[in-house]
């Protein structure tokens, strides 16, 4: 692979916290490193301003190797920036030519209101799996893990919804900031093996009930999430969730169990 | 004080049975009285707060994250080790035992060891109740895999995400308990002090990262599953902001840090590709079961890989070790490694590199799918074709994020690996019970050092945290707040609060004050590149001497010149990093002076003039059969306490994996 450097200039998302307004303040970098992955570009941004006594930009990252599900970037109109599959901090400088402009973005919807610049308050998420995204089993209550066989195409199937890393990009990513993709993942990973099937029907009437109380938008059958989630999350989780949520309305799932 | 283990008396197997059966209970009604905080969301935090606050104590739990979710448990990939023999391979809980006990170089505890492997099995049953989705067989049962320095297969796993699934898990029982209650959860929240009141741990005092407010938080017990320390290197696998303050600050309230330079060099990690980098990628070390890892014979040979034939490439591993070959421990792949790049056989543009190659595994496993399909005279690019297909199955995720990071293709060219800073065997020191010298502080994961000795085992720092959280600290945490049940909670307007708050506070102007021309960022690349020269994979006494003083100087520079822009009252990570960065200058100082009192080489910890003529690493076990336990005094000033490993069942050898 050929390696190359190159000078950019950057449109990011300023906003001192969530009650005052933001601005898209313009910075130039200089002699980057087609190695660099996007998240280290930001870090050579981030030193340059402290040397220029000014003050860094804030964005969310955590583990940079895409599995944590913290950086949230909404680069150049996209959720995680253009390549397929891939979060913000796997994003690698090669994407990027010298002379290129990236606008960079927080994540936008109103039930991910910012905490400054590139910082998004995603709680709704965990109060979403408080409603019902779990099995209700004690420590010390399990049986023998062999004990229930699960057809390895069920097993493979709910796992492929349980990759969901909850960094939001599907609610970003929708015109509707809808949060059925990351509901539907849960709803899908859990509906599809044994343990979770005794509670399925509370779990789905609970958690879209929660997630409507967030403010989070309807499904349009827009497309959007699947295109741009890291992991791969299929619609089909969404098409699951509604026939699970209308099951569960059809046999009178209760919205308060626990 | 003399350090009390306080191992249960009785044979190996007796041990934890009988403490089980004989130790304190509280009753639900005091439980409902007591309150625990938990500091940290890992697999160590969320399985401690989730097993209490389903046992009905009123738990707090702590992250600097923004959601507990997020906590760096979530990128391990290969595994997670238990005692099921389900493969009928000659497994059991004396196996994984001993192999735990010899692969930490007998430098662990073996009751405690012991322990671990008696609850794996449990931990793997309570993971599949909760909908962990393990991988499996056809026939719908539990699939293993092999994992380095073992000869069974008891690793499970989901695909190379099992640390993501387990975690999930672990937050989702957690979140269960939030929604019952019993636990009020505190996101991007950092501890940044123990309070203690009559010689015993009583609460902490906390940023929040997004107001910079301080806050006060009674507990009658406090727990930090805070993690491992491994950033103090700078680049290592561990995420940006794991760190070693919560620990840091417990040491400095009394509790004794346990080998501080017991760190594990993890040997399969993307090689740094230059000045720019921020952290490093492991590869998991499952992709050692079925790749091979070799360099060119040849010093110095810049030809392509596939262009270097069969008798021309040195499978290093599988020479020096036939019988586990690639599946040797990590300590000794890690030091195979450099061993080859430092006489002149690294490969790659930096040569700080050598191969890890899946072309004789796609052709085994194409050749086995033909069978399996019934092909008959199948083509090589038919048998390329599906043997592809199964190692994408296998280690998809892995190939991917290996391309996404180098633009390599690791189905047609042999992956570059080089070790990496991975995880701290060390940590703080604690009993049987998982209790620190401060009465009330407890510490469990990869914050305490108890059950890895001087190398830690793949697939085992998940078993250890779930086992400390689910299995451990239900009983033992008990057996000692049943003697608090008559103390009333202590309003957080107490003395020691405020003055914990208001060093705190001091501590946050004066860093603030400084106002100097240096980032925080550079000065912890410069404190990296001390601990990674001299106090990384090979150390010797006088690279340690110089380091200490290195230390010591740049900290000083630190509290002299360090720039943090932003105010204290806002959100601002440049303060919250200076805060933890501050933490790594004291702790590489400490890590320096162990890894210079330890006069020999073991597991992790390797001092150059100890090791055998085949540059094994050589103990000395008339010497060092101790846990090195050292106690804050004062700036630079720590006392090192002995405990010393008796071992009643397995006998110390010479680790061999020839």
């Amino acid at each position: 692979m050929e390696h190359y450097h190159m000078n950019l200039t950057l449109k990011v998302w300023k906003q001192k916290n969530k009650n005052e307004k933001g601005r898209f303040e313009t910075y130039q970098v200089k002699n980057i490193s087609s190695e660099m992955s996007f998240l280290e570009m930001f870090d050579v941004l981030n030193e340059q301003l402290v040397a220029e006594n000014k003050e860094p930009i804030a964005f969310d990252h955590d583990c940079r190797e895409g599995i944590c599900g913290m950086c949230s970037m909404y680069i150049n109109g996209r959720a995680h920036g253009p390549w397929h599959h891939t979060t913000t901090c796997q994003l690698h400088m090669r994407e990027y030519k010298d002379g290129d402009t990236i606008v960079v973005e927080p994540w936008r919807a109103n039930s991910f209101p910012v905490i400054k610049d590139l910082v998004v308050d995603r709680q709704a998420f965990d109060r979403i799996i408080q409603a019902g995204g779990y099995v209700s089993v004690n420590t010390g209550n399990a049986v023998d893990a062999n004990a229930i066989p699960i057809e390895k195409h069920d097993a493979d199937e709910s796992f492929a919804s349980a990759a969901c890393i909850g960094c939001g990009a599907c609610v970003a990513a929708c015109p509707n900031a809808s949060a059925m993709l990351f509901v539907s993942a849960k709803v899908s990973h859990l509906s599809l093996l044994p343990q979770g099937d005794p509670e399925r029907k509370t779990r789905v009437m609970n958690m879209i009930h929660q997630m409507d109380k967030e403010g989070f938008g309807s499904c349009t059958n827009i497309g959007a999430c699947e295109a741009e989630c890291p992991k791969g999350i299929s619609l089909e989780n969404i098409a699951r969730l509604n026939r699970e949520y209308l099951g569960a309305m059809f046999e009178g799932g209760s919205q308060n169990a626990i | 004080m003399a350090l009390n283990s306080k191992i249960p008396a009785g044979s190996l197997e007796e041990k934890w049975e009988k403490y089980k059966s004989t130790c304190k209970l509280v009753n639900p009604a005091n439980k409902r009285q007591l309150e625990i905080i938990v500091i940290g969301t890992g697999l160590a935090g969320a399985s401690a707060a989730a097993s209490l606050g389903e046992l009905g104590y009123k738990v707090k739990t702590f992250c600097f994250q923004d959601s507990p979710r997020r906590a760096h448990s979530i990128a391990a990939q290969g595994g997670i080790n238990a005692a099921k023999n389900y493969q009928n391979d000659g497994d059991s809980t004396f196996r994984l035992f001993y192999d735990t006990v010899k692969g930490g170089d007998y430098r662990s505890r073996e009751a405690n060891v012991y322990r671990l492997a008696s609850v794996s099995a449990n931990i793997i049953d309570q993971c599949v109740a909760q909908g962990v989705p393990f991988a499996r067989e056809y026939g719908g049962l539990l699939s293993n895999r092999s994992f380095g320095g073992t000869q069974v297969q008891r690793t499970f796993y989901a695909a190379g995400q099992t640390g993501q699934q387990l975690l999930i898990g672990a937050y989702q029982a957690l979140e269960r308990q939030v929604a019952l209650g019993n636990v009020t959860q505190y996101s991007r929240h950092e501890m940044l002090e123990v309070v203690t009141i009559d010689g015993k741990a009583r609460g902490v005092i906390v940023r929040n990262l997004v107001t910079g407010e301080l806050e006060r938080h009674f507990g009658h017990a406090v727990l930090l599953c805070s993690g491992g320390y491994g950033n103090v290197f700078y680049l290592s696998t561990n995420a940006m902001g794991s760190n070693v303050t919560a620990a840091w600050k417990a040491h400095k309230k009394g509790a004794y840090f346990g080998n501080p330079c017991f760190t594990q060099i993890h040997p399969t990690c993307i090689p740094v590709s230059g000045d720019h980098q921020s952290k490093l990628t492991l590869m998991s070390e499952s992709l050692r079961n079925d790749g091979r890892i070799w360099v060119p014979k040849k010093q110095g040979d810049n030809r392509k890989p596939n262009d270097i034939p069969e008798e021309e490439r040195d499978y290093y591993l599988e020479r020096r070790y036939p019988a586990f070959g690639n599946l040797v421990p990590r300590d000794v792949a890690s030091r195979a490694a450099k061993e080859r790049c430092d006489a002149g056989y690294g490969v790659g543009a930096s040569k700080q590199a050598v191969y890890l190659d899946y072309a004789s595994a796609i052709q085994r496993y194409g050749k086995i799918e033909v069978n399996k399909q019934g092909i008959e005279n199948a083509d090589a690019a038919t048998i390329t074709k599906l043997g592809k297909e199964v190692v994408k199955e296998k280690y998809g995720n892995l190939f991917e994020m290996y391309e996404k990071i180098t633009g390599e293709n690791p189905y047609e060219v042999p992956m570059r690996i080089y070790p990496a800073v991975h995880y701290t065997m060390g940590g703080l020191w604690v009993d049987y019970e998982l209790q620190t010298t401060v009465p009330g502080l407890y510490a469990l994961g990869e914050a305490n050092f108890s059950d890895h000795g001087a190398n830690r085992l793949g697939a085992s720092a998940l078993m250890q945290g779930l086992a400390d959280g689910y299995f451990v600290i239900p009983y033992t945490l008990g057996n000692n707040l049943a003697d608090d049940i008559r103390t009333k909670a202590i309003p957080t307007d107490h003395p020691a609060f405020v003055e914990a708050e208001n060093n705190v506070r001091d501590r946050i102007n004066k860093l603030m004050s400084i106002k100097g021309t240096e980032s925080v960022e550079s000065f912890h690349k410069r404190l990296g590149k001390i601990m990674w020269d001299k106090c990384g994979m090979a150390r010797n006494a006088q690279g340690l001497k110089e380091a200490i003083e290195e230390i010591k100087a740049l900290r000083k520079e630190f509290w002299s010149n360090v720039r943090i822009p932003g105010d204290v009252n806002e959100f601002n990570p440049e303060l919250d990093k200076a805060n933890r960065v501050a933490d790594f200058l004291e702790l590489g100082e400490l890590m320096c002076m162990d890894a210079l009192n330890r006069n020999e080489s073991c597991g992790g910890h390797f001092r150059e003039e100890y090791q055998t003529e085949e540059g094994e690493a050589q103990r000395q076990d008339d010497q060092y059969m101790y846990v090195s336990a050292w106690e804050y005094k004062g700036d630079s000033n720590f006392e090192l306490h002995k405990e010393e490993l008796i071992y009643d069942v397995v006998h110390p050898t010479q680790r061999s994996y020839k």
